[in-house]
């Protein structure tokens, strides 16, 4: 015969387990918190306008973040505007016109391979592709090839080199993954009745995904676009290894500047070791998380605002 | 047929023809003009294309990663002071002494190794917790405070973490005990720890929320406890997703570049000490990118071998990833 | 039985030929069978459906009246290894032919669904979508074509003051009204009905019923129901589907009153369901 087990053993295991879990979710946020403090503990007195609107220097005290705040604002922005249409397509190719078949489960393994690929690798791939363009147009600065005046805002210069463009592709490389499986869950979370309606009334695909499943689908799309953005104004390593100076003292002007971005500037003042300089990071720092905070709140309201019912 | 099929891939409409038009529908309210339909097949196949090949592009940046990769590594084993018995074998990496350098690629992946131990021990057992939490035991205002606060947590960039470990982490320990210098892996490895955290708590409880209420319903009318709900029944139905965010946050966690360049170290060797100053693989690249070694030195050169090994290390944990959910994932309707 | 007491007869159709009779042909199938991958889901199917009459398709769960409903309009060419054989022509036109352009054939041949599906879009632009990928109109002639639509699917009064509202929030009988509405904008010759009602509460039923009624003078109207009752009020002729094979078909008060087969006089007496 089997002793049963104590009830109030049950009880207390059941007590011990919720303590355990406000514990450990307790701990998550006290962590949060004493990041948040210790940062703004730091950073806060520096903070002011004429931080934010000059330029590095040798003085901590005179040093301002305006170049890789612009920098982050270019690289950004191109960043998007190649990897939203390109990671778009995919999905939409995915999800709504290619039968499933061998090429496809390929593919999409591929895409998940990529995700979660680290972003000094894309670095690497940047830096070969695009800085060096494969070493296809040599190595001397002299030799490459040049459309345009330097000092107008329409200039190209190939290979791109340590450039804004650059910067900027090789980003896209690092968020293309997750716009790709963002937007390919945003497809699928619109009901099949509304394409079958589209079918029967004699829609062809396309004319059911322009007309009825991304306009359904924009909301998530939206969402998932706004948050991969987020990530790569946070991201350092890639910008690192593709060569961008660690002084910049202009903000960029065509897409074949000079460059630098937030992180990189936080991670170049970090690397000293004056007290001064872990104050600027801070405020830097500071200045990052705000502009985290309102692409997240973005992202929200987004989500709020057009997420109509779709049934 | 057209769009409205599957398309099977590459193979196009040669030919369609249109229903002549019945007249007995073709009546007064008909008034405007008929669109041309050769145009939308014209229309159709090009959208496709360009569709195409744009989903292309993804298998082209997988190919271009191998092949950079491949290509440099192989040029750094031709060098005379280098040889592949050596990077797999030493134990020793010095590439940046003079005469004796040695090329083992083994402390740097100690040094990745221990940071990301540390780090997967700290997240995720209280990164599963919270999302038992979460998913099980929370009320919905709880949930609507702390899945923001979550978000906000996963967007940060990895610099921050790194700044913190330099500012709170390394003085805290170094108070501690007077074994922690002004480096050292622990520092480092709590650091990622903090940063993969959002990783595990989100992937867990999304697939935690998976789980079908009926199952759980089911456990509590056997007169199952919340924590046997939770942990006896909720969790193993979940675990093919757990483990795969494990696998995903740990991946992140030896992808990691800027915490360990700023708060682990640059000393390579193999210990197990967490207050010892460990280099990763990921510290040593940027060390050597951030430097002069000439572009076609042997010192250069390791860091694209380097860079295929912690590839290689990433694509194996991604695909067992995805293996397992493959294989293991419950499919509840 | 008590099938005749709660049978309506229906009102003398305006068309020329009598209620019941087969007149002119719109969709014929001969000898047609349809598989899904291995499994054949229809086996030989001949039957004619007349042209401006109701023809109801009844049959137990899972009997091949909704699969062949779809491959009237060719919908199953979304279901990979969907494929058929035989014959099947709408006006003499072959519709199985593989250069077919199954686009002209939806609009030629409109579906309403079980569930009504509106699009997350205004009444006006639900209307207006079938006939905007057809044709191109100036804009005072397509708000014509959507007040037409919309009045001779008995909704036009309840929406005609909120045409660009959303059209969700409408209540399930208006939503599956303007899921008619929407597809007779584009003029078909046929409207292929799957279960429209049975999603519906009863006073919803009602008004769809009567629609359906009316909009024969027009149409030529095939629906599947799973409800006996409903097929024999609303509709001509009445064709009986068991596992596949097309059991009996003909005038529907003869089909109910007088079955040829005793599987038909057993399936409408409700011996089995």
């Amino acid at each position: 015969m089997s002793a049963p087990r104590s009830a109030a053993g049950r009880l207390l295991a059941n007590r011990a387990f919720l303590v355990t879990c406000l514990l450990a979710t307790n701990v998550a946020m006290l962590v949060l918190a004493v990041l948040l403090i210790s940062i703004f503990w730091q950073g806060w007195d520096t903070l002011s306008w004429k931080f934010i609107t000059s330029f590095a220097s040798r003085k901590p005290s005179e040093a301002g973040i305006l170049a890789p705040l612009m920098g982050s604002v270019w690289v950004c922005s191109i960043c998007g505007l190649v990897a939203l249409p390109l990671g778009v397509g995919t999905a939409v190719f995915l999800e709504e016109f290619a039968r499933k078949s061998r090429f496809t489960r390929i593919v999409q393994t591929n895409i998940m391979n990529l995700a979660g690929v680290p972003s000094i690798v894309y670095g690497i791939l940047g830096l070969t592709a695009f800085a060096r363009m494969f070493g296809a147009l040599g190595t001397n600065v002299d030799e490459a090839i040049t459309l345009g005046n330097e000092e107008s805002l329409l200039f190209l210069r190939l290979p791109f080199g340590s450039s804004v463009l650059a910067g900027g592709l090789t980003l896209m490389l690092v968020i293309l993954p997750v716009v790709i499986i963002s937007t390919q869950e945003a497809l699928r979370a619109v009901p099949g009745s509304l394409r079958s309606g589209a079918f029967a009334l004699g829609a062809t695909r396309w004319q059911t995904v322009w007309g009825i499943t991304l306009p359904a689908a924009i909301p998530g799309i939206m969402t998932g676009a706004i948050l991969s953005m987020s990530r790569a104004i946070g991201e350092a390593a890639p910008i690192l290894v593709l060569g961008a100076p660690l002084l910049v003292l202009e903000t960029p002007t065509n897409l074949m500047s000079d460059f630098t971005v937030l992180p990189m500037q936080v991670f170049n003042w970090m690397k000293r070791s004056k007290a001064s300089f872990q104050e600027i990071a801070a405020a830097a720092i500071i200045v990052q998380l705000a502009v985290l905070m309102s692409f997240n709140a973005f992202a929200i309201l987004v989500r709020q605002r057009l997420q109509t019912p779709l049934q | 047929m057209d769009g409205s099929g599957r398309l099977p891939v590459f193979r196009w409409i040669h030919h369609v023809t249109a229903l002549p038009s019945n007249p007995a529908t073709r009546d007064a309210t008909r008034l405007g003009r008929p669109k041309s339909v050769s145009a939308r097949v014209l229309r159709e196949r090009i959208i496709v294309g360009t569709l195409a090949v744009a989903a292309c592009f993804s298998i082209l940046v997988t190919t271009t990663i191998i092949v950079v990769l491949a290509r440099e590594t192989w040029g750094f084993f031709q060098f005379d002071e280098v040889s592949v018995g050596e990077f797999f074998g030493s134990i020793e990496w010095n590439p940046l002494l003079g005469a004796e350098k040695h090329f083992g690629i083994w402390p740097l992946v100690s040094g990745t190794l221990l940071v990301t131990a540390i780090a997967a021990s700290f997240a995720l057992p209280i990164g599963l917790i919270s999302a038992i939490y979460l998913s099980e035991y929370a009320s919905s205002t709880v949930r609507a405070t702390l899945k923001p606060a979550l978000e906000i947590l996963a967007g940060v960039p990895t610099v921050v973490y790194g700044f913190f470990a330099l500012t709170v982490i390394t003085p805290l320990l170094s108070k501690l005990s007077p074994a922690f210098g002004n480096y050292n892996a622990m520092s480092a490895g709590i650091a990622t720890g903090i940063m993969i955290l959002p990783i595990v708590c989100s992937m867990s409880e999304d697939a935690l929320r998976a789980v079908p209420r009926s199952l759980r319903d089911g456990a509590f009318a056997l007169g199952g406890t919340r924590f046997d709900v939770s942990v006896k029944v909720v969790v193993p139905a979940a675990l093919s997703g757990i483990v795969a965010a494990f696998l995903l946050a740990i991946s992140r966690a030896v992808g990691e570049t800027m915490i360990v360049a700023l708060a682990a170290g640059g000393i390579a060797q193999i210990t197990a000490n967490p207050s010892a100053e460990v280099q990763t693989m990921t510290a040593y690249m940027v060390q050597i990118f951030l430097g002069d070694a000439p572009a076609f030195g042997v010192e250069y050169k390791s860091s694209y071998a380097v860079a295929a090994t912690l590839f290689v290390m990433t694509f194996v944990l991604t695909m067992i990833g995805q293996y397992i959910l493959r294989r293991f994932r419950e499919e509840y309707d | 039985m008590t099938m005749m007491s709660s049978m309506q007869t229906n009102p003398a159709s305006a068309t020329a030929a009598p209620p019941g009779d087969a007149g002119p042909i719109s969709i014929r199938a001969a000898a047609f069978d349809g598989f899904y991958g291995a499994f054949q889901a229809l086996k030989g199917i001949s039957l004619d459906i007349p042209r401006n009459q109701v023809t109801a398709f009844i049959g137990p769960s899972g009997c091949g009246k909704s699969t062949f409903l779809r491959w009237m309009n060719r919908m199953n060419d979304t279901i990979p290894g969907a494929r058929a054989s035989g014959t099947l022509t709408l006006d003499g036109e072959d519709i199985l032919a593989r250069s077919l352009d199954v686009v002209d054939l939806r609009r030629r041949v409109g579906m309403v669904f079980q569930r009504p599906n509106p699009f997350p879009k205004s009444i006006f632009d639900n209307v207006a979508f079938g006939p905007r990928l057809h044709w191109r109109h100036s804009r005072a002639d397509l708000e014509d074509l959507v007040e037409q639509s919309l009045r001779s699917a008995a909704l036009w009064n309840e929406v005609k003051d909120r045409l660009h509202a959303s059209a969700l929030g409408l209540s399930g009988g208006q939503q599956q009204r303007l899921c008619i509405a929407r597809a007779i904008a584009g003029g078909p010759e046929v409207l292929l009905m799957d279960e429209p009602c049975s999603a519906l509460d009863p006073k919803s039923t009602a008004s769809v019923e009567e629609l359906i009624r009316q909009l024969r003078t027009a149409y030529t109207i095939v629906i599947v129901t799973h409800n006996m009752q409903q097929a024999s009020r609303v509709s001509d002729r009445t064709a009986f589907f068991f596992e596949g094979s097309l059991i009996e078909s003909g005038p529907t008060e003869t089909l109910f009153t007088n079955p040829k087969s005793k599987q038909t006089e057993d399936y409408v007496t409700g011996r089995f369901g």
